[in-house]
C-alpha cells in the first residue's frame, strides 16, 4: 500500500507475488495476526506459569471443595461457614440472579410508567417524569447505590425504634366487612388471618425490612392445589374469552374474573381445611428481630438504585418507541371509539414493542452487570463473594476471575437469547 | 363529501337516480379557540377527572420534594464554620440543613486528592489548558478544527502527562536492552538511577530505531517487492521518530518534582480517566469496528470475540482483571502503575462499546458509497478515510457522546480497586470524625451529585443540539 | 496498513523481562516500596500532608535506614485488606507491613514469607456502651461488621459456631472505613477486628466514650511484615531488621546512646553494631547497618512506645509484646 504504487507505472518488474494481489495480502495479514496472537497467548501462558510457580500459588479448581470459613449475610439456600467455596459460589450467584431478576421487573415497571408519563398531556406529570429521567440518567449508578445505602440508611432508626406497619387493622376490617355482608366463607379466614398478626408486623429499621413469614402446616397443600386450579381456570377462561371475542366481538372481563378466582379459591380452600397457614411475626428479642423474614438493607439499596437508574433509561426507550408509532395509528384507534387507555394498551404499545425490545435487552444486560456494584455496599453477590472474599483467601486470581467473567458472559448470552426469542415474536411479520 | 361529488358520468347509472345537492351546505361553526390560557389549562391540567387527580398528585409531589430540598440546601444550610460543631442542631439551636463548611474543608481533597499543595498549580494549568482547547472544539462555527483537534488529542495529553507526573521519566533500556542477552545491550548500561536525559537510553533508542527500520525495510522488500522497502522504512522511521519526540518530552528534566499517581485523587482522577478513556476509545473503537466488518475471517473473528467479550462482562471484573490478573501475565517483576492499570481496563472496555456505535454508522452507509469510491480507484484505506468514515462518524456522533457520558459515569467504579476518584474522595471524607454531623452525608452526596449531573447533563444537551443540527444538515 | 503492520512487528519485541534481585532494584530505585494500611492510627496512618507514622510505618523506615541511611527513602502504598496480597505478588511493593496476621495458608499457598511478629494481637469486639454487654458470649443474634479479606472474617464465624450462637449475621465490607462507617451508622451492633485495631478505631469514632471493647480475645493474631517467595536475600534482610530492633532493645541500645554504644566492649553489642565481624554483609549491607537503623527509628521498645504505648492516645500496654526478658514473648535471634 505504498504511495509509490499509486503514482508510479504498474511496476515494470511485476512479480507473480505482488502485494496488490488481495488474496496474498489478506493471507499475509492473517498469518501475521495469527502469529501475534500465538505469541501473545504463549507469552501470557509462559509468564503465568512462571509467576505462579515462583510464588508457589496453587492452580486448578480443587479449591472449590475446600472449606470456605466465612459467613455470608444473605443466602437463598442453606449455607454456613463450614461449607465449601463451591457452595459459596452458588450462594453468590443466586444472590446476583435474585437482584438482577427483581431489578429487571421493577425497572421495567418504573420505565413504562415514566415513559408513558413523559408523553402525558398533563404538563405537571410530564415535567415530573422528565425531571426523574434527567436526574437518574445523569448520576452514576455507583453514586446512587451509595446514596441509598449511606445517606438514606443513616436516617432510619435502630431495631428498638423501628417504624412498624401493621396489616392487622386493614385486613381485619376488610374481613369483618365481608362477613357482615354475608360472605362469611371469605371474611372469616381473612379475619382469622389478621388476628394471627400481632400489630404491627412489618418493620423498617437500619437492619433492613422485617416481614412476617407464613408457616405452612398440614393441609396447606389444599391451598396450593386451589391456587393451581385457579390459575389453570383463569388461563382457560382467558383463552375462551379471546375465542369468543374473535368469533362474536363480545368482550368478557377475563382478567378480573381470573384475578378474583386466584384470590377467592385459595382462601376458600384454606377455610375448608381449617386455616392451616399461620403467620410467624417478627419479634424484637436481644439485638434484632427474631422470626419473620428480613430483607437486608444492602439488598434493598442495591435493588432500588438499580431499578431507579435503569428505569430512567427504559423510560426513554419506551418514549421513543411510542413516538415511533405513527400518529395515524392512535387516530384510527380513537375513531374506532377506543378510549386513550385501551388505545395505548391494545394499539400503541404492541407496535412500539418492536422498537423497544432490542434496546430494552441491552438495558437488562446493563442492569445485570451493574448488580456487581453491590460489592461497594457489602451486598454478597457473585462478585463480592467469589471475586472478592474467595479470591482473597485462595489467591487463585486466574481461575476465579475467569469463572466470574464466564458467568457474567453466560448470563448476558442467555438474556440476549430470551429477548431475541421475544423480539421475534413481537417483530412485524412480513410476507 | 360524497353527496356533492356524485358519480354523474359513471356509465350505466342514470343521472336521474343520482343525488345532486341543490345548495351549498351550512358551514359548521368555527371550533372554539384552540389557543389561549383557559383552553391550555383545560387540555393540559383539568380535562377529565383522572386528569384532575393526576394534576393534584403531581402538585403534591412537587410540594413534598422541592420546598424541602430548597430549605435543606439553601435556607437552613450552614455556610461557615470550622468543624462539626457548626453543623450540629443542638449547638446551633435551629434545624440545620446542608453543612457546606464540610465541603469547603474537603475541597482540596475533592479536587486534587493528596496532590502536594505546592504543586497544585500544575493541576490547575492542566484544567485550564484542557478547557481552553476543548471549548473551541465544541463550538462548530470556529475555524481551525483540524489544528485544534491535533492540539487537544495529540499535544494536550503529552503536556498534561508531563505536568501532572513531573515528566523526567526513569527510562529503562529500550529494545537493545531487552535483547541484551545477545550481547550488545550491556554496552550502554549505566548503573544507578540517572535523572534527566540519559545518554544510554537515547543511544539505545537510536540503535533500536535503526534495527527496527532495517527489519521493516527488509521484510517489506522481501514480501512486497523492491519499491515497498523504502516506503515501509520511511513509515517506521516516522513512527519511531514521533515516539522518540513524545518520550523526549516526557524524559527531559523540567525541574518539576515528581508526583506519584497514588497521590492523585478526586476530580483530577475522574477527569484523567474520563479523558484518557475518551481519547483512546475512539481510534481503537473505529479500528475494532472496521475489523468486525473486515472480509478477512481471522480479523473479523478476533474483533467479534474482543468486542463481545468486553461488552458481556461488568466493568469491575475488567478492572479486577487489570489489577489482579495482569501482573500474573506479565513477565517477572514487570510492574505497572495502579492508575495506569485502571486506565488500560477502562480504555479496553470503552473501545468495545465504541466499536459497536461506530459499526452502526458503518452499516448505515449505502453500498453505493463504497462502490463509488472503488470506481474512483481509491484503495481500501483511502476509501475508508476519505469517503466512508467521515460520513459514518458524523451519523453516530450522538451515540459517541452517549458513550462518553457512560464512560464518565463509569469512572466512579475505580474506587472498587482502591483508586480515589471524586466519589471515592467524598466517601473518604465522610469518615472524618471531626465533620460527623447528621447532614454531612446528604451535603456530600448533594455536592458530588451536582458535579456529576453538570458534566453528564451538559454532554447530553450538547449531543442533542448536535443531533438537531445534523438532522437539519441531512435534510438539505 | 501494511506499513503499520511491519512497524508493529518490530515494536512487539519490546516487552522484556528484567528479573533482578529485590535489594538491587530497591537500591537502583532509591526507595523502598512499602505497603501499609489506608489509615490505622498507631500502626500506619497519614496526616493531612500525607506524612505517614505508626509502628508498621517505622518498620519500613528502619529498612530504608538500613539500606540508605535515610529513613525517608520509603514510598508508602496505602492498601485495603483485600488488595494487599496482590500488591505484593505483583511487585508493586517490596514489603507489606500492614498489620497482617501470620497464618499458615498465607505463608505457604499464597506465596509469601513472614519476617517476624512485630505485634502480638488477638481479635476482640467493639460494642456500644448503651447496649450494656459484659461478655462476647452475650452476642447471640447480633449483627456483626467485619472487614473482608481478613483473618477476623474467618475467626468470627468459628467463634459463633463454637459457642452455638445463632441468628446473628456477619456483614463484610471492602475497607476498614466502610466497616467502621456501617458500625457507626447502626447497621451493626458489633465491630470486630484485632484488639489494637479496635483501640485505634474507637479513637476515630465521633464519641469514643460511647463504645467499649469486650474483654474476650477470640483468636491469636500475630501481626508481621511479609515479603514474596523467591528472593531469600531480601527475605533475610527484612527478617534481620526486625531482629536487630529487638536485639537493640535487649542490649539497651537506644536512639540517644547508639553513638556511645559503638565504643562498647560488650561482645554482643559489638557484633550487633558491626564493630566486631561483618554480619551486615550477609544481607547485602555494610557492617554498621544496625547503627543506621537505631539512629533513625530507635529500637523496638522506642518504636512501640512512640506509636501505641501507654503514653499515646491508643495507650496499649506492652503485654505479650514485651521482651522475653521482661515477661513478653518478643525474642530476637542472636547475631553471631
Amino acid at each position: 500500500m505504498s504511495d509509490a504504487r499509486l503514482s508510479g507505472p504498474p511496476a515494470a518488474s511485476r512479480r507473480r507475488w505482488s502485494w496488490t494481489d488481495p488474496k496474498l495480502r489478506s493471507s499475509v495479514i492473517q498469518i501475521v495476526l495469527a502469529l501475534i496472537m500465538v505469541w501473545l497467548v504463549w507469552s501470557f501462558y509462559a509468564n503465568a506459569t512462571a509467576n505462579l510457580s515462583r510464588l508457589g500459588i496453587a492452580s486448578g479448581f480443587g479449591f472449590l471443595d475446600n472449606r470456605a470459613g466465612f459467613a455470608i449475610s444473605q443466602s437463598l439456600i442453606p449455607y454456613n461457614e463450614s461449607m465449601s467455596y463451591g457452595r459459596a459460589f452458588v450462594v453468590g450467584l443466586l444472590n446476583t440472579l435474585l437482584v438482577a431478576f427483581l431489578g429487571v421487573i421493577l425497572a421495567t415497571l418504573i420505565g413504562f410508567v415514566m415513559g408513558v408519563a413523559r408523553l402525558s398531556k398533563n404538563v405537571v406529570i410530564k415535567a415530573l417524569a422528565s425531571a426523574y429521567v434527567e436526574v437518574t440518567r445523569n448520576l452514576p449508578p455507583l453514586f446512587q447505590i451509595m446514596f441509598w445505602y449511606l445517606a438514606v440508611l443513616s436516617t432510619l432508626p435502630g431495631p428498638r425504634q423501628s417504624w412498624g406497619f401493621g396489616l392487622q387493622p386493614l385486613l381485619g376490617s376488610i374481613g369483618s366487612g365481608l362477613s357482615a355482608i354475608g360472605l362469611g366463607f371469605l371474611g372469616n379466614p381473612l379475619s382469622g388471618f389478621a388476628a394471627g398478626l400481632s400489630a404491627p408486623s412489618v418493620f423498617v429499621n437500619n437492619r433492613g425490612l422485617v416481614l412476617p413469614r407464613p408457616i405452612f402446616e398440614d393441609g396447606s397443600m389444599a391451598i396450593l392445589y386451589a391456587l393451581v386450579a385457579a390459575v389453570v381456570a383463569s388461563v382457560l377462561i382467558g383463552l375462551w374469552a379471546k375465542k369468543r371475542r374473535e368469533a362474536t366481538g363480545k368482550p368478557f372481563p377475563a382478567f378480573w374474573t381470573g384475578l378474583a378466582l386466584i384470590i377467592v379459591l385459595p382462601l376458600a380452600a384454606s377455610y375448608a381445611v381449617g386455616n392451616p397457614v399461620s403467620i410467624e411475626t417478627p419479634e424484637l428479642r436481644g439485638f434484632n428481630f427474631v422470626g419473620g423474614v428480613r430483607v437486608i438493607p444492602e439488598f434493598v439499596s442495591l435493588l432500588l438504585a438499580l431499578a431507579i437508574y435503569t428505569g430512567g433509561f427504559i423510560a426513554e426507550i419506551v418514549r421513543s418507541g411510542i413516538l415511533a408509532v405513527s400518529k395515524g395509528q392512535s387516530e384510527a384507534a380513537h375513531s374506532l371509539g377506543l378510549r386513550s387507555g385501551p388505545t395505548l394498551r391494545l394499539v400503541i404499545i404492541p407496535q412500539a414493542m418492536r422498537v423497544i425490545v432490542p434496546p430494552l435487552t441491552s438495558q437488562y444486560l446493563n442492569l445485570t452487570k451493574n448488580s456487581s456494584l453491590g460489592v461497594a455496599v457489602g451486598y454478597p453477590d457473585l462478585f463480592a463473594v467469589f471475586a472478592g472474599t474467595t479470591l482473597n483467601q485462595t489467591g487463585q486470581a486466574i481461575e476465579i476471575i475467569a469463572v466470574t467473567m464466564a458467568v457474567y458472559l453466560t448470563i448476558s448470552i442467555v438474556t440476549s437469547m430470551i429477548m431475541g426469542w421475544y423480539n421475534k415474536r413481537v417483530a412485524l411479520v412480513e410476507r | 363529501m360524497s353527496d356533492t361529488t356524485a358519480p354523474l358520468s359513471r356509465p350505466g347509472v342514470s343521472p336521474a337516480q343520482a343525488f345532486v345537492s341543490a345548495a351549498l351546505r351550512e358551514p359548521e361553526p368555527a371550533p372554539v379557540s384552540t389557543r389561549g390560557p383557559v383552553l391550555w389549562v383545560r387540555q393540559h391540567l383539568v380535562g377529565s377527572v383522572p386528569q384532575v387527580l393526576l394534576t393534584l398528585f403531581g402538585i403534591w409531589l412537587v410540594y413534598v420534594t422541592v420546598p424541602p430540598l430548597i430549605k435543606f440546601f439553601l435556607i437552613d444550610a450552614v455556610w461557615t464554620g470550622t468543624s462539626r460543631e457548626a453543623c450540629l442542631p443542638e449547638k446551633v439551636g435551629r434545624p440545620v440543613g446542608a453543612c457546606w463548611p464540610f465541603i469547603w474543608a474537603k475541597m482540596d481533597q475533592l479536587l486534587y486528592g493528596f496532590y502536594p499543595a505546592s504543586e497544585r498549580w500544575r493541576v490547575n494549568v492542566v484544567y485550564a489548558l484542557g478547557a481552553i482547547l476543548l471549548l473551541p472544539l465544541l463550538i462548530q462555527k470556529l475555524p481551525g478544527k483540524r489544528l485544534n483537534a491535533i492540539a487537544f488529542f495529540g499535544v494536550f495529553p503529552v503536556v498534561a502527562f508531563v505536568l501532572l507526573t513531573g515528566g523526567n521519566l526513569d527510562m529503562q533500556r529500550f529494545l537493545v536492552g531487552s535483547i541484551g542477552s545477545i550481547g550488545f545491550g550491556d554496552l550502554f548500561t549505566s548503573g544507578g538511577s540517572v535523572q534527566g536525559l540519559r545518554a544510554s537510553f537515547w543511544i539505545d533508542f537510536v540503535v533500536s530505531t535503526v534495527i527496527v527500520t532495517a527489519i521493516a525495510f527488509l521484510v517489506s522488500r522481501f514480501v512486497a517487492g523492491p519499491e515497498a522497502g523504502p516506503a515501509a522504512a520511511k513509515a517506521t522511521l516516522s513512527m519511531l521518530g514521533l515516539l522518540g519526540l513524545i518520550i523526549f518530552a516526557m524524559d527531559i528534566d523540567l525541574g518539576l518534582p515528581q508526583v506519584e499517581t497514588r497521590l492523585w485523587g478526586g476530580l483530577l482522577v475522574t477527569l484523567v480517566i474520563a479523558v484518557t478513556g475518551i481519547t483512546v476509545s475512539l481510534p481503537f473503537g473505529i479500528l475494532l469496528a472496521l475489523g468486525r466488518r473486515s472480509k478477512l475471517p481471522l480479523v473479523k473473528a478476533l474483533s467479534i470475540i474482543f468486542i463481545e467479550f468486553w461488552r458481556g462482562v461488568p466493568l469491575i471484573t475488567v478492572l479486577f482483571f487489570a489489577t489482579y490478573m495482569l501482573p500474573l501475565f506479565l513477565p517477572g517483576r514487570f510492574t505497572i502503575d495502579g492508575l495506569l492499570r485502571a486506565l488500560v481496563g477502562v480504555a479496553l472496555f470503552a473501545s468495545a462499546y465504541m466499536a459497536e456505535v461506530v459499526r452502526g454508522g458503518l452499516q448505515a452507509i449505502p453500498k453505493g458509497q463504497y462502490e463509488g469510491a472503488m470506481a474512483l480507484g481509491l484503495r481500501p484505506g483511502l476509501m475508508m478515510r476519505l469517503v466512508v468514515l467521515p460520513q459514518a462518524l458524523k451519523m453516530v456522533i450522538p451515540g459517541i457522546v452517549n458513550n462518553f457520558i457512560g464512560l464518565f459515569k463509569d469512572t466512579t467504579l475505580v474506587l472498587i480497586v482502591s483508586i480515589f476518584d471524586l466519589l471515592g474522595s467524598m466517601r473518604a471524607a465522610f469518615t472524618d470524625p471531626s465533620w460527623a454531623s447528621p447532614t454531612t452525608l446528604f451535603t456530600g452526596f448533594g455536592f458530588a451529585g451536582i458535579i456529576y449531573f453538570v458534566f453528564c447533563f451538559g454532554m447530553s444537551r450538547y449531543s442533542m443540539a448536535l443531533e438537531k443540527r445534523l438532522d437539519r444538515a441531512q435534510r438539505h | 496498513m501494511k506499513r503499520i503492520l511491519f512497524a508493529a512487528v518490530g515494536l512487539l519485541s519490546l516487552a522484556g523481562a528484567v528479573n533482578a534481585a529485590t535489594l538491587d532494584e530497591v537500591k537502583a530505585r532509591g526507595a523502598v516500596n512499602c505497603g501499609v494500611s489506608q489509615g490505622l492510627p498507631g500502626f500506619s496512618s497519614p496526616n493531612d500532608k500525607n506524612e505517614w507514622s505508626g509502628l508498621d510505618v517505622d518498620f519500613c523506615r528502619a529498612i530504608a535506614a538500613a539500606i540508605f541511611n535515610d529513613p525517608t527513602k520509603v514510598k508508602f502504598s496505602p492498601l485495603s485488606a483485600k488488595d494487599r496480597f496482590t500488591a505484593l505478588t505483583s511487585g508493586a511493593i517490596d514489603v507489606l507491613s500492614r498489620n497482617t496476621t501470620w497464618t499458615m495458608s498465607r505463608d505457604t499457598t499464597l506465596g509469601f514469607n513472614f519476617a517476624g511478629v512485630i505485634y502480638y494481637d488477638g481479635q476482640g469486639f467493639l460494642v456500644r456502651k448503651a447496649v450494656g454487654l459484659k461478655s462476647a458470649k452475650e452476642l447471640q443474634g447480633a449483627s456483626i461488621c467485619v472487614q473482608t479479606g481478613t483473618s477476623n472474617e474467618l475467626n468470627v464465624s468459628d467463634f459463633f459456631r463454637a459457642n452455638n450462637m445463632k441468628n446473628g449475621e456477619v456483614i463484610a465490607f471492602g475497607t476498614i472505613d466502610e466497616t467502621v462507617k456501617a458500625y457507626e451508622s447502626g447497621r451493626c451492633d458489633v465491630f470486630t477486628a484485632d484488639r489494637s485495631q479496635l483501640a485505634a478505631v474507637r479513637l476515630k469514632l465521633t464519641n469514643a466514650a460511647d463504645h467499649v471493647i469486650l474483654p474476650e480475645t477470640i483468636s491469636k493474631e500475630p501481626l508481621g511484615p511479609l515479603v514474596r517467595h523467591g528472593d531469600d536475600q531480601w527475605s533475610d534482610l527484612v527478617k534481620w531488621v526486625y531482629f536487630a530492633l529487638l536485639n537493640a532493645e535487649e542490649l539497651g541500645i537506644t536512639q540517644k546512646n547508639v553513638e556511645e554504644q559503638v565504643n562498647s566492649q560488650n561482645p554482643d553489642v559489638k557484633r550487633l553494631l558491626g564493630t566486631d565481624g561483618k554480619y551486615g554483609e550477609g544481607i547485602g549491607l555494610t557492617a554498621d547497618w544496625v547503627v543506621r537503623i537505631v539512629k533513625a527509628t530507635g529500637n523496638y521498645g522506642e518504636i512501640y512506645d512512640r506509636n501505641v504505648g501507654p503514653a499515646t492516645p491508643l495507650g496499649i500496654d506492652r503485654g505479650l509484646n514485651n521482651l522475653w526478658t521482661k515477661g513478653g514473648i518478643q525474642y530476637g535471634m542472636p547475631v553471631r
